[in-house]
């Protein structure tokens, strides 16, 4: 690599050739500020388009300013980075972001993680000289996003994960000039859009123009109304996050205090996601099972490979941009609607309480469980298997509006029978988890033999497309594992032309899997907290007596007393679905 | 083959198409043959004469006769006068403004006396839509010398020497520029002609297009024979139809002549061309974003580096030239670059083609050599202020430029002098201002467009010109306060020194030469609440001279507000809190009783 | 329409449309050219003159001379048609009466191209309309 060397405000600094400025100043001890500059290692995002001009730097032998995010340092370059013309600049350019901002701070869901909130203070901004009229637009309130786009900053974030990350294409830069925003097509509403909820726009951006809708009210509606039960069921992702929120490390475990926290929040019965992960095993692994050896003995009928369908991302995705292959994911319904299928009949008669009486509430990492909970087809005579889904943000919003101190919080169990899973159930929180769990089940019923290694190192991981041929005992099984919507693509297009050597193939929405939902605490483009997430998702399965879904008692149990066997007739009645084709619907309002 | 005896030149631009040349064209070529003369006698359809303010132009030949606002009527007396008689339509010829001479070679005319045309060379000499006529000009011939005599070095080389520089504003070395994008080893390359004119005023570039096209595809040719490239594009706004038109006609004669395709000249090189439409925005003239919206995304700029001649269209080294600057070429290839660069000052070679506009009694289209002074352009070419009001400044460069006054009259017009003088050369656009026009108000204008032009990606653009238009309309509404003044300079450095792309780094240019040249004006603005051009309607008060009013109440009847109010032969009243300053009043008045204080 | 194989398939062509645009060129510098004007008049007509200023154009052009040939109105020497007035770069205008094409073709190898003077002059010093 060719070194060159540069002088940051007066520090000589030596840096590989390609290297920004931004970079650079960074080795020196300078952190220039940035605004919408992201990117995220190790994955596909990179947003760079140079547009808030909050990094700029004077550059010796330059007329203007010149960006240090997307300026290359050249061999015996002179950079300053904090002259008053500088600072001026940064100051006048900042005042001119808010002063086409709404003043809403004191009740913006972003505030406190509001990227421009928190530069605005960095920079000491006490009073904003420039002036004029603010931007409106029409907002936006789908079921799993709102948009509130006069926070719109145009740092174009969201467009990139949107367009150059997850391939979806909805939200682009419309208008021109002081009207410019992002924004669907024509304004539309992100329902009548080809959205799929993911999130990862939310994840990104830096204001409040992109947030989740906020079910927490609803939530207390429930538990305050006597009449109903509420139960609550939490994601695998949940545990390994939800410490941040509370100023404890990426990556720590806060299982118990999470469940206690939900008691006394005042749900009547706290259980885990992770049983109905173990039940998506047993049905999701059956059919895989069920579709290879049909497969083998040569029936043409039968497609594979089999996808995964437990991310609501990932299904819209297919929904809408693949409605040519539905018939490749399996039929399985996600473990969230499983767990409100279950609650809804088993758990309801067991209690003897009308399925209306009972409140399923869920808690997940996910914008697009929001958009599923909601889907008609998930529904009984009006009434929704799962009534309200809130994301790991809205949870800790709810236990410090409770006042709880978290910190003081003793460590609680779920209460049973649903709150019972084993390790595999908790791995779906990590990309490869799920089919790690399902190849510990699969593998077990297809060849009859114990496992002698339930970790499957090979399927785990961070790149975004990932491969693994796993021996069933003499049978090579060839799996694929994506994360992002844009890996999946590349996968789906693959099969499409006929070239895909996969048997199976998981596929996650998000980047890292449910670790890095758009309904997880704010990970201000660092990935190591994506990272120290999924080892703390590793951490907790390996911790856990038992390893595989079909071993879990419970599971055994709900078979025996209720289901009967995996994918048997009430099976298919209550825990699996079908796909719809969805049509590109433009309405101009 | 027979030969013309007399041809008929009709002026086909735009411009003197509004005027209806078409039906000109249609009525003297049917009176020709009424007259029965249609054997002898050919009506041709040229491009843009430049003299706008006299077209439709009607220009006859071999006696170069140069017919001035010429309407349809017109046909039948010029045919049966000039054509059969051979007596020339004396009230058709121009007169010149002093000595009320008729004059009728075009070169006696002060408008044209001073220019030397050669990016518009053809331009209303040649039929644009006919091939023949560019080849017969030796169209294509620099072409064919370049492919069989000379190397893509050479002739690089010889635009190097030459001295062009790029002619859509930033004045970069033509030649330089070729060879960044030679330099640059890749499988495929592309040349692109810039045609996305869009300062207000400027018709530079659609006035070469429509009156000379294939000079611009011969051009494209020769650059993608020096930088390797086999494609080229046009990039050219949807609102020039008669430029496309011509163009379209150009490209597809040029194909079937073999001067555009396989094997050209069979030489081996191949080259097509295609043409791309914009919407019509500003900043697709910046080169990033207009290859950007070539590629069907939105058309914003990006940060350079990398320069498109690393990664251009499609990611692919890629070379992008304006249209004016390709006219040149084909004269520098035959005639040398010793030629071209004995033209013009040290560093800025050639002529320029400016669009005139404002007001200047000769408003129109003209090219000259560098190195002419402003008072040259603006009084000789020009004719002078119109209505023998007082000059008061110059706006070059359109939006990006800023003005210049009385005291830069004698400077020479060149790339460096215009940018050391606080403007700059900019596609060519040159709008003139009188003692009537208020600087305020010209620096608000300006801003008005890149307000409505900016792209909105970066934000000291999107924003800061947004709140630079605010406070300058606040000044001319008279609420400004001397803070204002303050923050007005401050928002205008920063958003030139921080914005993204071109367009917002110029963009404060007009405010900052206004403030830098008339101080005192917005002084009296934001101190003494007046506007001494008289032009901002808040700022004006109309007053009846109560010894001059004789009560008529013509103006009491004109009035739409009902501001005025008085007895019948008595001394009248304006009410300043109903008055709109519509002027209708004052206008009305036999007595001159109302004036504006 | 000819595909153009080389570059002297160009010149060929060139060299063959020259003529479309030659009489604009010489147009853009008509004061230095000789200036044929031919008399156009109906007596004029009646008399030939559109022979004679055909051939004149022709003729002129096959000889490679630089002349601009253009009609005018009548002279007033009606008796003497066809009539054409020669202006040869900074000498006076001298008109020619009865100038059939064997005049034409004498007028042309000795007075314009050598500058003799030829029989058929008429001897006043006559102006056709003002030129400028």
């Amino acid at each position: 690599m060719d070194k060159i060397k540069l002088t940051i405000d007066n520090t000589l600094v030596e840096v590989e050739k390609g290297t920004t400025v931004l970079e650079a100043a960074k080795l020196t001890g300078v952190d220039i500020p940035t605004l919408c500059y992201l990117k995220l290692e190790d994955t596909a995002f990179e947003n760079t388009p140079g547009g808030c001009r909050m990094c700029v730097v004077e550059v010796e032998g330059r007329r203007n300013l010149a960006p240090s995010c997307k300026t290359q340092c050249e061999d015996g370059m002179f950079v300053s980075t904090h002259t008053p013309r500088v600072v001026n600049a940064r100051r006048t350019v900042m005042e001119l972001i808010l002063s086409d901002h709404p003043f809403e701070c004191l009740v913006c869901t972003k505030s406190g993680k509001c990227d421009l909130q928190s530069l605005a203070q960095d920079l000491g901004i006490r009073e904003i000289h420039y002036q004029g009229e603010k931007s409106t637009y029409k907002g936006d309130e789908s079921p799993g996003i709102i948009r509130e786009p006069e926070k719109c900053i145009m740092c174009r974030r969201c467009e990139t994960a949107c367009n150059d990350v997850q391939t979806v294409g909805t939200l682009s830069a419309l208008y021109r000039g002081f009207g410019s925003v992002v924004a669907p097509a024509f304004e539309m509403d992100l329902d009548h859009s080809s959205c799929t909820f993911c999130g990862q726009c939310v994840a990104v951006c830096p204001t409040g123009a992109l947030i989740e809708r906020d079910n927490t009210w609803k939530v207390m509606e429930a538990i305050m109304n006597p009449k109903k039960t509420v139960i609550v069921q939490t994601a695998p992702a949940v545990r390994a996050a939800l410490g941040e929120e509370f100023g404890y490390e990426a990556g720590t475990l806060v299982t118990g205090k999470m469940v206690s926290a939900l008691r006394k929040i005042g749900f009547d019965y706290v259980f885990d996601t992770d049983f109905a992960a173990d039940l998506t095993i047993m049905e999701e692994g059956t059919e895989l099972l069920e579709r290879l050896n049909k497969h083998l003995q040569g029936d043409k009928n039968v497609k594979l490979p089999m996808l995964t369908s437990c991310c609501p991302g990932w299904v819209n995705f297919f929904e809408y941009h693949f409605p040519d292959m539905l018939d490749i994911p399996s039929t399985a319904k996600s473990p969230q609607q499983m767990f409100g299928a279950i609650a809804k009949s088993y758990f309801a008669e067991k209690m003897n309480i009308d399925r209306k009486d009972l409140v399923v509430v869920s808690v997940m990492p996910c914008l697009a469980k929001k958009f599923e909970a909601a889907r008609p087809e998930f529904a009984v005579d009006g009434d929704p298997d799962v009534n309200v889904s809130i994301t790991t943000r809205e949870l800790a919003q709810m236990i410090k509006s409770a006042n709880l101190n978290f910190d003081a919080l003793k460590d609680d169990d779920f209460d049973r029978p649903l709150g019972e899973s084993s390790g595999a159930g908790v791995i779906f929180g990590s990309t490869g988890g799920v089919i790690e769990a399902a190849v510990r089940t699969a593998y077990e019923l297809h060849t009859g033999k114990t496992l002698e290694k339930v970790d499957f190192n090979e399927l785990r991981g961070f790149e975004g497309i990932r491969s693994a041929t796993i021996d069933f005992d003499g049978l090579p099984i060839n799996i694929g594992i994506a994360h992002g919507l844009g890996n999946a693509r590349t996968l789906l297009e693959e099969i499409r032309a006929g070239k895909s050597q996969f048997h199976a193939i998981e596929i996650m929405a998000c980047p890292g899997g449910c670790i890095g939902g758009g309904g997880q605490p704010y990970h201000h483009g660092d990935v190591s907290i994506l990272k120290k997430r999924q080892i703390a998702i590793y951490q907790e399965d390996a911790g856990k007596p038992i390893r595989k879904s079909h071993e879990n008692p419970y599971i055994q149990n709900l078979y025996k007393e209720y289901l009967g066997a995996p994918c048997s007739e009430k099976s298919h009645e209550l825990l699996h679905t079908n796909y719809f084709a969805k049509k590109k619907k433009i309405e101009i309002e | 083959m027979a030969k013309d005896k007399i041809q008929v030149l009709v002026c086909s631009g735009t411009g003197c198409r509004a005027s209806k040349s078409d039906e000109i064209v249609k009525n003297i070529s049917q009176a020709v043959i009424e007259n029965d003369i249609d054997k002898d006698v050919q009506v041709i359809r040229t491009g843009c004469f430049g003299f706008c303010e006299k077209g439709p132009i009607v220009k006859m030949v071999p006696d170069n006769t140069f017919y001035v606002q010429v309407s349809p009527d017109d046909a039948e007396e010029l045919v049966a006068e000039h054509l059969v008689k051979g007596r020339k339509v004396e009230r058709l010829l121009y007169e010149n403004p002093e000595t009320k001479e008729r004059i009728s070679d075009s070169k006696h005319m002060d408008f044209y006396k001073k220019q030397i045309r050669i990016a518009l060379r053809n331009c209303g000499f040649i039929n644009p839509e006919n091939i023949e006529e560019y080849i017969a000009k030796d169209g294509y011939m620099a072409l064919g010398k370049v492919l069989t005599e000379l190397t893509p070095e050479k002739t690089i080389g010889l635009l190097i020497k030459s001295g062009l520089r790029g002619r859509g504003g930033g004045g970069f070395p033509t030649g330089l520029k070729w060879e960044l994008t030679r330099k640059v080893k890749a499988e495929q390359k592309y040349v692109v002609c810039n045609a996305d004119e869009g300062d207000p005023g400027a018709f530079m570039d659609r006035s070469i297009l429509e009156g000379d096209p294939h000079s611009v595809l011969e051009a494209m040719a020769i650059n993608g024979y020096c930088t390797g490239a086999d494609r080229g594009l046009i990039y050219i706004r949807a609102e020039y139809p008669l430029a496309i038109e011509r163009l379209k006609i150009a490209i597809n004669q040029a194909r079937e002549y073999g001067l555009l395709g396989e094997n050209i000249m069979g030489t081996g090189f191949n080259f097509d061309i295609e043409i791309r439409y914009g919407a019509g925005a500003f900043v697709c003239g910046e080169e990033t974003a207009l290859i950007h919206s070539m590629e069907g995304l939105r058309g914003e700029p990006g940060v350079k580096p990398p320069f498109p001649s690393e990664k251009g269209y499609k990611e692919k080294p890629t070379n992008v030239n304006n249209v004016e600057t390709y006219a040149n070429i084909p004269p520098i290839i035959l005639k040398g670059a010793d030629w071209f660069a004995s033209i013009g000052t040290e560093k800025s070679k050639g002529t320029k083609v400016f669009a005139l506009a404002g007001k200047v009694n000769n408003v129109g289209l003209i090219e000259v050599p560098m190195g002419i002074t402003l008072r040259e352009v603006i009084f000789d070419i020009g004719g002078g202020i119109k209505d023998g009001k007082k000059f008061k400044a110059v706006q070059t460069g359109g939006p990006s430029g800023g003005c210049l006054t009385e005291k830069h009259l004698d400077i020479p017009i060149d790339y460096d002098n215009l940018i050391a003088a606080g403007s700059m050369m900019g596609s060519g656009g040159m709008i003139v201002m009188d003692e009537s026009d208020c600087m305020v108000s010209m620096a608000k204008f300006y801003l008005d467009f890149t307000v409505e032009e900016s792209c909105g990606k970066c934000a000291p653009c999107r924003i800061g010109n947004k709140r630079l238009y605010e406070l300058l309309d606040k000044i001319t509404e008279g609420k400004g306060t001397e803070e204002d003044l303050f923050k007005l300079r401050n928002l205008a450095n920063v958003v030139k020194d921080t914005s993204l792309c071109g367009l917002g780094q110029t963009s404060p240019n007009p405010v900052l030469s206004t403030m830098d040249n008339f101080p005192e004006e917005y002084e009296a603005h934001v101190k003494d609440s007046k506007c001494h051009a008289g032009q901002c309607t808040a700022l004006m008060q109309y007053i009846i001279k109560e010894d001059a009013c004789t009560g008529c109440t013509l103006c009491v009847r004109v009035c739409p507000v009902d501001a005025i109010s008085g007895e019948r032969k008595m001394a009248h009243f304006i009410n300043q809190d109903i008055c709109i300053k519509c002027g209708a009043c004052m206008e009305k008045c036999k007595f001159d009783a109302i004036y504006i204080a | 329409m000819t595909k153009v194989k080389s570059l002297e398939d160009l010149k060929k062509i060139r060299d063959e449309l020259q003529a479309k645009v030659s009489l604009r060129e010489k147009a853009e510098h008509y004061e230095q050219l000789i200036q044929v004007k031919v008399s156009m008049a109906t007596c004029g007509i009646a008399s030939g003159a559109k022979e004679t200023m055909e051939y004149m154009i022709n003729e002129l052009d096959n000889k490679a001379v630089d002349a601009v040939v253009s009609q005018t109105g009548c002279m007033g020497y009606c008796y003497a048609e066809p009539t054409i007035e020669i202006t040869r770069q900074g000498e006076e205008p001298v008109v020619f009466g009865y100038v059939d094409i064997e005049k034409a073709q004498e007028i042309i190898d000795k007075y314009i191209i050598s500058g003799e003077m030829v029989d058929g002059i008429i001897p006043v010093n006559y102006k056709t309309l003002k030129d400028d």
